[in-house]
């Protein structure tokens, strides 16, 4: 059987074999990433040098003529001195642990329940996965309507549960039911995919381990805490970080249920940072507030990612 | 020799081609909405005259400043012509979004005395008051009200109302008279259903709130700045009339309108008033010509109104409406100042407004024939001379977005005080005017 490399190695053009014939295999590897890594540098890395140099300066985008001035420290400051900035840090904050909590407990529930063999699993997978496929906008829309205080399903089932009318109360006009309402949705829609981690980590865990177990006399109860959590926990913590991540830049969904209202209830960051850079305009400013949403998530990760590193290890 | 020639020749007739066919196309964008679609049909006689073909970009309105604003700011040629909210002149003159037009007015006899004087100030004046045109006043608007006429005709409401107010069921003249109305259909059954007072604007994300508050404010007292001194905030803005207006705005709020209506705007109230949810509406007048045509409230149901007045009598309105404009990265200015010379003209302009399009010229509008046109049209031209615009100021958008902030949060949150609310605004109002250099 002909060695693949050989293979190749004849299909390479003589114009090019000859030019690489007389390199080492380090300048080799460095010809196939350096278009990776120069697209990198220049996708990622420019733009956020170009970011930082930005958020000392006044300068805004829709004023490409005006005269651009360095102004040090001041937006740094003046966003970490406004309480308005840490209002939607605190509604950020609220959304996210909130989704995380919610979306960790019931997805590895359902990936738990569903990981046992029954007739018609298969099925009930896919139609549990379904709401994550579904455009965060569609959703928006979509749960808008369940939320309508008039005709909408959530005001009708509280009013059959528990005899409050429906038209009495607003999921997304009202300060204190708005950043709840903000968060259900979100969990429905993708507490699925923490539920499809959970049920890779479940799946992987080999049965010899339990049959073991019970050969051993253990509980179902002591089996599930001292195999099964350890166990599926890397997966789960992935989940995390991916939901953290991606909830911590949430925009579409909320823009679409409540515009970042009732006042300023559910102005997450995200839609505050959209606000300021391309309605307001004030690039130097949203350069500086993007800077620190920035430093705040990649330090979070970071220590997340080495407690991730060591629960692995163990 | 030759081959080179040959190919150089015929290079530079394809490209000679190319610009030729890139001329006869015009790309004209604005807001996604009725009157765009009334636009494209009206066009097709410029099409036909000029033989220059019409492409439109159209972008929903909750979209369409972000839009199109990126594209004027990033120098995009997307757009050959421009219909930019009123907000937008001062933005655009400053930053060189857009041609102006003074001379080619001239040159085209196409004066400005010939249109509505509110719309001239309103779109097309960079700085306000000052003859310094950058559009053509393209469609007048202004914020008004519907009311259910056939409601208010009934004789068993006519006469609850009666025997409750002392007073006959019409058309309220002030904003006192109209609450009492919201009030007194808020959950009233109708046909067996229940309906609401009024839909008013609460939209949190664009402009919405921003637009129904200060439509109400106005009236009450509300000014934007000193009328002897600019950008002097203080004791304007935050006036004790204005501070009554906002609770006014709260309060009707409060009381009546339909539930779950927090994020709420023009087509919200639309959706409302359409399904019979609701009494009375405040919306923009573009809306009224599709009221007219609907099966469940067209047909001599709704009345129009003017903005009703305030508690000292005074009466104003929010403008809306837009001016078209050629866009300065467009490289078909000839063809695109083409398209505004026909637009500009009498007859292009009557059947505009026969097409459900708000001609803002006055040869149209003042014909005698024009307020007995459509059962609106009286309404719409009462309105269009009581009107008054929010900033229009390059940094417009800035104190925009500091306006619905401090309104929803007090009106829709219920957070603080109206008095809180405003003196917050004159603030933010400042510390943008102090970033623009203006104080």
């Amino acid at each position: 059987m002909p060695n693949p490399l050989d293979t190749a190695a004849r299909a390479t053009p003589d114009r090019i074999a000859r030019k690489l014939r007389g390199l080492s295999d380090r300048a080799i590897a460095w010809a196939f990433v350096a278009p990776t890594i120069f697209l990198l540098l220049a996708i990622n890395i420019f733009p956020l040098i170009w970011t930082i140099r930005l958020s000392f300066t006044n300068f805004a985008a829709n004023k490409p003529n005006a005269e651009v001035k360095w102004v040090g420290l001041r937006n740094y400051e003046r966003i970490l001195t406004d309480p308005d900035i840490w209002q939607t840090m605190q509604a950020t904050a609220h959304f996210l642990v909130w989704t995380i909590v919610l979306q960790v407990l019931i997805g590895f529930t359902l990936a738990w329940l569903i990981n046992r063999k029954f007739r018609g699993n298969d099925l009930l997978t896919t139609l549990i996965v379904l709401p994550m496929m579904l455009s965060p906008a569609v959703v928006g829309n979509f749960w808008t309507f369940l939320y309508q205080p008039q005709i909408g399903l959530i005001n009708y089932a509280v009013e059959f549960f528990t005899g409050i009318p429906a038209s009495s109360f607003s999921m997304l006009g009202s300060v204190t039911l708005a950043p709840w309402a903000i968060v259900i949705v979100d969990t429905w829609m993708w507490t699925p995919f923490v539920m499809l981690i959970c049920l890779a980590g479940l799946r992987s865990i080999p049965d010899y381990i339990y049959e073991a177990a019970e050969v051993d006399r253990a509980s179902p109860w002591r089996q599930f805490w001292t195999m099964t959590v350890p166990m599926v926990l890397p997966f789960l913590m992935l989940a995390v970080l991916f939901r953290g991540i991606e909830n911590f830049k949430m925009f579409d969904l909320v823009v679409q249920l409540t515009g970042g209202g009732p006042g300023d209830t559910t102005l997450l960051s995200s839609i505050e940072l959209k606000r300021e850079a391309f309605e307001k305009w004030r690039t130097g400013y949203s350069s500086a507030y993007a800077i620190i949403l920035f430093v705040t998530v990649f330090g979070l990760a970071s220590i997340y990612v080495k407690a991730l590193n060591k629960v692995k290890e163990r | 020799m030759k081959a080179k020639l040959l190919a150089a020749t015929t290079a530079a007739a394809w490209m000679a081609a190319g610009a030729a066919q890139a001329q006869t196309e015009l790309t004209l964008c604005w807001a996604a909405w009725d009157p765009a679609n009334a636009l494209v049909e009206l066009s097709k006689d410029f099409e036909a005259q000029s033989g220059i073909k019409m492409k439109f970009e159209f972008v929903p309105w909750p979209n369409f400043a972000d839009r199109m604003l990126n594209e004027l700011n990033s120098g995009g040629k997307l757009c050959d012509l421009m219909i930019g909210d009123s907000q937008w002149i001062g933005g655009s003159a400053e930053s060189g979004h857009y041609v102006k037009l003074n001379d080619f007015f001239a040159a085209n006899d196409i004066s400005m005395d010939a249109f509505v004087p509110a719309t001239v100030t309103g779109y097309s004046e960079w700085p306000k008051n000052t003859p310094n045109y950058w559009s053509l006043p393209a469609f007048g608007d202004v914020v008004g009200w519907t009311y259910r006429k056939d409601w208010f005709e009934r004789p068993e409401i006519a006469a609850e109302f009666k025997a409750k107010y002392g007073r006959d069921l019409v058309a309220p003249q002030t904003f006192a008279e109209l609450k009492d109305i919201a009030e007194f259909f808020q959950g009233r059954e109708i046909d067996g259903k229940t309906v609401y007072g009024a839909s008013i604007y609460t939209e949190r994300g664009s402009e919405g709130i921003t637009m129904g508050a200060m439509d109400v404010m106005y009236s009450f007292g509300f000014k934007y700045d000193n009328p002897e001194k600019p950008y002097d905030m203080a004791g304007f803005v935050n006036s004790p009339g204005a501070v009554a207006g906002l609770e006014f705005y709260k309060s009707l709020y409060d009381c009546c309108t339909p539930p779950g209506s927090s994020n709420g705007y023009m087509g919200e109230g639309i959706d409302a008033y359409k399904s019979g949810q609701v009494a009375l509406q405040m919306n923009f007048a573009f809306t009224w010509p599709g009221f007219e045509v609907d099966p469940n409230v067209g047909g001599g149901k709704t009345g129009y109104l003017v903005n009703p007045a305030g508690p000292d009598g005074e009466r104003y309105a929010q403008l809306g409406g837009q001016g078209i404009s050629v866009v300065a990265y467009s490289e078909k200015q000839d063809a695109a100042l083409e398209y505004i010379k026909w637009f500009a003209k009498p007859e292009t302009q009557a059947k505009w407004w026969s097409m459900g399009g708000f001609s803002c010229l006055r040869a149209v509008v003042e014909d005698p024939g024009f307020a007995t046109s459509q059962p609106y049209a009286q309404a719409f031209l009462d309105s269009m001379a009581i009107v008054k615009d929010f900033w229009a100021e390059p940094s417009y958008a800035t104190l925009l977005q500091d306006t619905q902030k401090r309104l929803h949060d007090y009106v829709v949150a219920g957070n603080g005080t109206a008095q809180e609310a405003l003196d917050g605004l004159v603030q933010d109002w400042t510390t943008t005017f102090e970033d623009e250099g203006k104080l």
